[in-house]
């Protein structure tokens, strides 16, 4: 084989700690390697023609490229040496980057570094065959998982363009957290006219079904082909009779169940539906208070049913679902200030979170729109927020900022002043986080039209005076320690990862942070892209976002759908194991370790059997490769000749 | 019989020798024994830390070292300072770059030993459920204020005991003698410590705030399980009132004083006469009025 090496500097990426052109002087050594150079950005244009002339003119057969990590760059130099002729799987990658310039000062070892890579590289390549790609046809119906304003974007674009969505949503309704809001930032438009529309639109896109009080069970297959089991949660109401007419929460006995949809201030009964505009509008028991599921005699509301809607013997159902692409739109919870000993840990009934202060402004709220304290249901007339309350803080685990808090107490500031003209607000705040499209000025407006009174400072303690609560801080600007005896303290409380994000990425097979929010493909090139073809993410299962991002974000998934979408077929990927049938003996024991279900038996003339990878299925992890005792079974351009080829160079 | 080694430090030698006595008494009627640590040393306080870190945790870690040569796996000092102290040898001796230096000094290392106060000895190894079945005098009818100063929960990282910031340890095992115990806001404000000799105005606001806190809600007396907030709180109540041309008169007992008290134990043998403000009015029985302040509330 001829072997052409090429050494990148990167600017001084690499070349600042490594001696390139020793590495390629040195590459020119090794075995079947015919040329070898060094070049500034081998990326660049110019950096790939270079590759391409090498090919032509000495009659290149495989390519080294030694740069930054295959992440990156690898689809980008297989693309250049097939448009020069070659497999694309005749070349190979030397991470001298990630793995050595950037993680060492020492110029002499990284430079002994690089040129062991390489060896490795080289040695490997030499065992490369070229590999060929099938097509597969893409089924073009789209999933999304979570049905906030994300998710409900991604699915309207989609749907708009003509193809079938499945939306699956865990709660009752869809709407996410902004259906929670009273109003939004920073335009002050009320948040239920702007995302009610939407809502409806989903209910009555007939190319969009909606499977709302669900959960993905399992997710089995790969980018154009996925199938999808959806876990449909009882709900004790047959949905395709409930009309939403209500009868049967006004007549429910048990009034004291919990008011999820209002954060716990309200009480609600145990067969609900959350809110007038909610979307599906159905009814759903909740069993923790139900009194006939609880053995008690009740049944009210299936007496009461003009429709026969109500069935106590329902159970969990599973529905499957085949798609070929997946929206991850999960979104966020609400950090729960509970381990903040010093604000109360949550003993302090008018020391709220943002989002219960959210529901107390909204007029569909548990107080109708009118501001009050949960305690006594007396107008405050003193109001303290406090800002970055497990946001910026490690102590909590919580060192990243959430982004919506500086934004979001300014707002209830504004239409605190509106509702209560007499109140007076204060904001402890740590460092005032505004930047966005008239972000700034809406907080000016907070402080200078609406004279909201801002102290920078951390409060250090809340405690109970009579019946108000006296809120000692340090303002920092002025060095002083200040008190102020507050009718009500609303906390800002931050961002965190939704609740099972991490099984439903395992579920997924994509990766998530430290905290629970998923990992994009790269944070700036490829922001709704995950590492799973075929899975895009929008929205707040990212990180903390605001809802102008989330839509965004939302619009960006759904696009990146589309341009999938507008093929019909998609190339498969040959990187998959394949069983060379003289050698296996029939032991099964691939079929039993591999995680994807993609081996099966095979039957050959005479009753002979044999293992066969289906090629579509196979996500080519290596598990069989390793477990096959005859190493008959072979994973396409990671082989045992091609590892130990690396292995030995390594060694020698 | 559980054996606990016992540091007293140098404050139970002196001004709170009645911290001693009834944290002996105390100990010995939950079937604990206390093995006080045969030629233990001053634990460096607050001039060696400021001085050098490593002679500070030398200077407490030679007591760790003899406790762990009794073969006592516990050590338990009533006074927060000299707790933190040991604290600090022990994470010293976890250091790996100080780790050497640390055993060259004190001559072995201190690995595995569980270092606690009065309060977690007595909230985790009897606690409440205990002490309320061995109460022979109820409190029943007093209402008592549980302060626990900066130190008994706090830093986190070294105390892991109880909420750095709302601590409820001793809320509970007061309110297992049966009396009151209010929500105390300023549980763990500070009493203005050792300013209480070079700034005594510093003390007169701080400690001040906590006596009119206390008094706000009811209290009849403050329970510690600090010698230095035992002083600034009583010793200088004096002080505190003439600063604040107030007239506080909250006794202002240790939490083994009080322990004792309901544990049936006379007040002389826990030294209750030793405090400056007198505690008489702890030794009020109201067990009786129960009913009537129940009527009258």
């Amino acid at each position: 084989m001829r072997i052409g090496v090429f050494v990148c500097n990167c600017g001084t990426n690499i070349a600042g700690t490594v001696d390139t052109k020793k590495v390629a002087a040195e590459a020119l050594g090794f075995a079947d390697v015919v040329y070898a150079t060094n070049y500034m950005y081998t990326c660049s244009e110019p950096g790939q023609q270079e590759i391409q002339r090498a090919i032509a003119e000495q009659g290149l057969q495989g390519v080294v490229v030694a740069a930054c990590s295959p992440r990156m760059h690898e689809p980008t130099f297989r693309r250049a040496v097939e448009k020069a002729g070659l497999n694309r799987y005749m070349f190979e990658m030397a991470n001298i980057r990630e793995h050595v310039s950037w993680i060492g000062n020492d110029r002499e070892a990284n430079t002994s570094k690089a040129i062991d890579l390489v060896r490795m590289a080289v040695a490997k390549l030499r065992f490369n065959a070229p590999l060929f790609s099938s097509k597969m046809p893409v089924n073009k119906r789209l999933l999304v998982i979570g049905g906030g304003v994300a998710g409900i974007q991604a699915a309207l674009d989609c749907a708009d363009g003509g193809m079938d969505v499945v939306m699956v949503e865990r709660q009752q309704y869809i709407g996410g957290k902004m259906a929670k809001l009273d109003k939004t930032f920073p335009t002050i438009d009320c948040s239920s006219c702007i995302l009610g529309p939407k809502m409806v639109d989903v209910a009555q896109k007939e190319n969009i079904t909606l499977y709302a009080a669900s959960e993905i069970e399992s997710i089995s297959g790969y980018i154009g082909n996925f199938t999808v089991e959806i876990r449909k949660k009882t709900t004790f109401v047959n949905w395709e009779a409930c009309t939403g007419c209500g009868a049967c929460m006004e007549k429910c006995p048990s009034k004291k169940a919990a008011d999820y949809f209002n954060e716990g201030l309200g009480a609600a009964r145990a067969i609900n539906i959350p809110f007038p505009q909610a979307i599906p509008k159905k009814a759903m028991i909740d069993a923790a208070y139900c009194r006939q599921l609880n053995g008690k005699k009740c049944g009210v509301c299936a007496k009461i049913c003009p429709v026969k809607a109500i069935d106590f013997e329902m159970k969990d159902e599973i529905v499957t679902e085949k798609v070929g692409a997946i929206i991850v739109a999960t979104g966020y919870d609400l950090f729960d200030h509970a381990v903040y000993g010093e604000y109360g840990g949550g003993r302090y009934p008018d020391v709220i979170s943002g989002l219960q202060y959210e529901r107390i402004l909204s007029a569909s709220g548990p107080f109708g729109g009118h501001i009050r304290r949960p305690s006594d249901g007396k107008e405050p007339k003193e109001i303290v927020f406090i800002s970055c309350v497990g946001s910026r803080d490690a102590s909590v685990g919580r060192p990243y900022c959430s982004g919506i808090c500086c934004m979001y107490i300014a707002k209830q500031a504004i239409l605190t002043r509106d509702h209560l003209p007499e109140s007076n607000s204060y904001v402890f705040y740590m460092d005032i986080r505004s930047p966005g499209k008239n972000y700034d000025e809406f907080v000016r407006r907070a402080q200078e039209e609406y004279g909201v009174q801002y102290i920078r400072g951390r409060v250090g303690k809340i405690y109970r005076r009579g019946e108000r609560m006296v809120v000692q801080g340090a303002d920092t600007l002025l060095g002083v320690q200040v008190e102020v005896e507050a009718d009500l303290v609303v906390l800002a409380t931050g961002v965190e990862s939704s609740l099972g994000a991490g099984e439903l990425a395992e579920k997924l097979r994509i990766s998530y942070d430290q905290y629970g929010f998923y990992m994009e493909s790269h944070p700036k090139l490829r922001p709704v892209e995950t590492n799973t073809a075929g899975v895009y993410l929008a929205g707040a299962c990212q990180g903390p976002k605001d809802i102008p991002s989330s839509v965004a974000q939302g619009s960006a998934a759904a696009s990146k759908v589309q341009s999938l979408f507008a093929h019909d077929t998609i190339e498969t990927n040959p990187q998959v194991a394949l069983v060379n049938e003289r050698n296996c003996i029939a032991c099964g024991k691939c079929i039993q370790v591999c995680p994807f279900g993609a081996i099966q038996w095979k039957e050959l003339r005479g009753g002979i059997k044999k293992a066969e990878v289906l090629a579509s299925v196979c996500q080519g992890c290596g598990v069989c490769n390793a477990t096959c005792p005859p190493k008959a079974i072979q994973l396409q351009h990671a082989t045992d000749n091609q590892i130990l080829a690396e292995v030995n160079e390594l060694c020698a | 019989m559980k054996r606990v080694a016992y540091y007293k430090g140098c404050s139970l030698e002196g001004l709170a020798a009645e911290y001693d006595r009834s944290t002996r008494l105390v100990c010995e009627a939950f079937g604990i024994e206390l093995v006080e640590i045969p030629d233990w040393n001053c634990c460096g306080s607050t001039p060696a830390h400021s001085y050098d870190p490593l002679l500070s945790a030398a200077l407490a870690g030679r007591n760790l070292a003899i406790a762990a040569d009794q073969g006592c796996e516990m050590v338990m000092s009533p006074c927060p300072g000299c707790l933190k102290s040991l604290k600090g040898a022990q994470e010293t001796c976890e250091d790996p770059k100080l780790r050497k230096p640390f055993v060259d000094l004190v001559g072995r290392d201190v690995d595995g030993m569980k270092t606690v106060s009065l309060l977690q000895l007595l909230y985790e190894e009897v606690g409440p459920e205990a002490l309320q079945k061995a109460v022979r005098r109820p409190l029943t009818g007093h209402t008592l204020i549980p302060y626990y100063g900066c130190l008994l929960t706090r830093p986190a990282q070294k105390a892991k005991f109880d909420d750095p910031e709302n601590p409820v340890s001793l809320d509970r095992l007061l309110e297992a003698t049966g009396a009151a115990v209010p929500d105390f806001p300023y549980k763990t404000e500070c009493c203005g410590a050792t300013y209480g000799v070079t700034r005594n105005d510093f003390v007169g606001r701080l400690s001040g705030r906590i006596l009119d806190m206390a008094e706000r809600l009811g209290g009849e007396a403050i329970v510690v399980a600090c010698p230095l907030c035992q002083q600034n709180l009583d010793m200088r109540q004096d002080q505190i009132n003439k600063y604040r041309s107030s007239a506080f008169h909250l006794p202002v007992p240790y939490i083994s004083q009080v322990l004792g008290l309901a544990l049936g134990m006379s007040p002389k043998m826990l030294g209750l006469d030793k405090l400056c403000v007198s505690p008489d009015i702890l030794l009020e029985d109201r067990t009786q009025d129960r009913e009537a302040q129940g009527s009258a509330g």
